[in-house]
């Protein structure tokens, strides 16, 4: 990408409002994993928002095991000669120079991301040196906020990737919106000390405290796997979702895609969500959480 | 009685719109299907992805009912993704051309103008009309292009255009909704709406 001169008087590039800007455009619509070409545009074509474009879906990550990497800039550079729509690819959780090489790409977000192996165990990529805008996974508010703090510009709560089951992704939403609602009740005097508790930024924790919202648009990811889903993390506070296996590893993938996206917008009229659920055909097959051990959680990776 | 303003609310920037509007004292009502539609006296297009948008104005069968009600004098303010369905056609280039628009606004337009998300920036615009600059914010902007004789240019940056006026239709490439600076807005309800 060109840094090329200035446009018009006082003009600046990549501002935090350009970042978070761009994240609120993505509003409403669906973020969809794909692995190459055809699959993107099967993923535009059924009116995805933006595609996060990787070389195997979580459910494949966790079947083959090992260690999990950015994927291959030719690959990514493909797919982003292919679509229109907005391409995000995923960096390891403290991979600074993974994240360097997508920037210099020119894709258009970063997922510093819990699905793959993290390069770092203690820090998170500092993400306000970067020009590109990031997107990170969270559990809990202050993970969030810390993300914040370190400049992400849309956060995603994470659910448990990879396994086409809902609940952790529930829990996480819940846990964030619950404890921002919490933050509402309280006086600066708790605020403080709440700060502490979390360990996150005491400003951002003020302006949830004064506003009710994260600074930042708030989507859901990991384990959707029907329009049922989408729509029932649109109701929870979800402002939009990423799908990842559930599209490309179900029976009928470009239908399914189409189906996602009307749920995200219908998602309060159920009378029509009877008919986008109707004749899908075969979700992909759920992994039980509870079946799982700990190790095999992608979304206790983060810190 | 205060005008009915319709937010198209399918995907992207709408919330922000909305709040701008009812800042302003309007009567906001959003948009996802042609009942909406037709309580409204003038519809707000916001940004987003317009490949998506478009996909859902068709599927809900508003694309019909728009053109319908603009041809019949609804005033329309459209940013960003909605100028771009907005616009007679979109000029082929590095990105795909042929995506299917309204064809309401006689220019052309070249989606992702001035790049990708990379190239997103702020710049103080000089606007027809206004005394004081203001500070436009544009994301994966289009530039339009082709302005045909109906249509009267209100902004531009390095000799691109990038804010027109067609009788009740008013388009921006940028986004005033994710400003405090209400004033295209204004523009919007108090010259385009109740003239």
């Amino acid at each position: 990408m060109s840094n090329s001169a200035a446009i018009g008087t006082q003009t600046e590039k990549s501002t935090w409002r350009n970042k978070v800007g761009l994240a609120e455009m993505l509003k409403g619509g669906v973020i969809m994993d794909v692995i190459n070409p055809e699959q993107a545009r099967i993923a535009e074509d059924a009116g995805a928002v933006a595609v996060m474009a990787l070389e195997r879906v979580p459910a494949d990550i966790r079947k083959h095991g090992g260690v999990a990497r950015m994927s291959d800039p030719a690959m990514i550079q493909e797919i982003m000669d292919t679509v229109t729509i907005p391409v995000m690819a995923k960096a390891r959780i403290g991979h600074i120079i993974e994240a360097r090489i997508l920037e210099a790409m020119g894709v258009d977000f970063i997922d510093e991301s819990e699905v793959l192996t993290p390069a770092d165990e203690e820090f998170h990529i500092d993400k306000n040196i970067f020009r590109v805008p990031f997107v990170c996974g969270c559990r809990n508010l202050g993970e969030a906020l810390r993300r914040i703090g370190e400049g992400a510009a849309l956060i995603r709560t994470k659910g448990e990737a990879g396994t086409g089951n809902v609940v952790e992704a529930v829990r996480h939403m819940r846990t964030v919106l619950g404890h921002v609602r919490k933050l509402q009740t309280m006086d600066r005097a708790e605020l403080m000390t709440e700060a502490k508790n979390l360990g996150a930024p005491y400003d951002i924790v003020l302006h949830i405290a004064e506003t009710g919202k994260l600074p930042v648009p708030n989507f859901s990811a990991g384990g959707v796997a029907t329009p049922a889903d989408a729509a029932l993390m649109m109701h929870l506070g979800a402002e939009t979702v990423f799908v990842g296996s559930g599209i490309f590893k179900s029976g009928d993938p470009a239908e399914r895609a189409k189906r996602i996206v009307d749920a995200v917008m219908h998602y309060r009229d159920y009378e029509r969500l009877v008919d986008i659920s109707k004749g899908l055909g075969e979700p992909m097959v759920g992994i039980d959480i509870h079946k799982m051990s700990d190790t095999e959680k992608f979304a206790d990776r983060g810190w | 009685m205060p005008k009915r303003i319709g937010v198209l609310a399918l995907q992207g920037g709408y919330a922000a719109h909305a709040k701008v509007l009812q800042r302003l004292g309007a009567d906001v009502i959003e948009v996802r299907l042609p009942e909406h539609l037709a309580q409204c006296d003038a519809l707000v297009m916001p940004g987003g992805e317009s490949t998506t948008i478009i996909r859902l104005l068709q599927r809900n069968l508003l694309d019909t009912v728009i053109v319908e009600r603009a041809n019949a004098g609804m005033p329309i303010f459209a940013t960003c993704a909605g100028l771009i369905l907005l616009s007679k056609r979109i000029a082929s280039g590095a990105e795909r051309g042929g995506q299917p628009t309204l064809g309401l606004l006689d220019v052309a337009v070249v989606r992702n103008g001035f790049g990708r998300q990379l190239d997103s920036f702020e710049a103080d615009l000089q606007i027809k009309g206004f005394e004081t600059p203001l500070r436009a914010i544009f994301i994966r902007a289009p530039i339009i292009t082709d302005v045909g004789p109906g249509v009267d240019v209100l902004a531009t940056v390095d000799d691109k255009v990038v804010m027109v006026q067609q009788g009740k239709l008013l388009a921006a490439a940028f986004h005033p909704e994710l400003l405090n600076d209400d004033r295209i807005h204004a523009h919007f309800l108090d010259a385009v709406v109740e003239h």
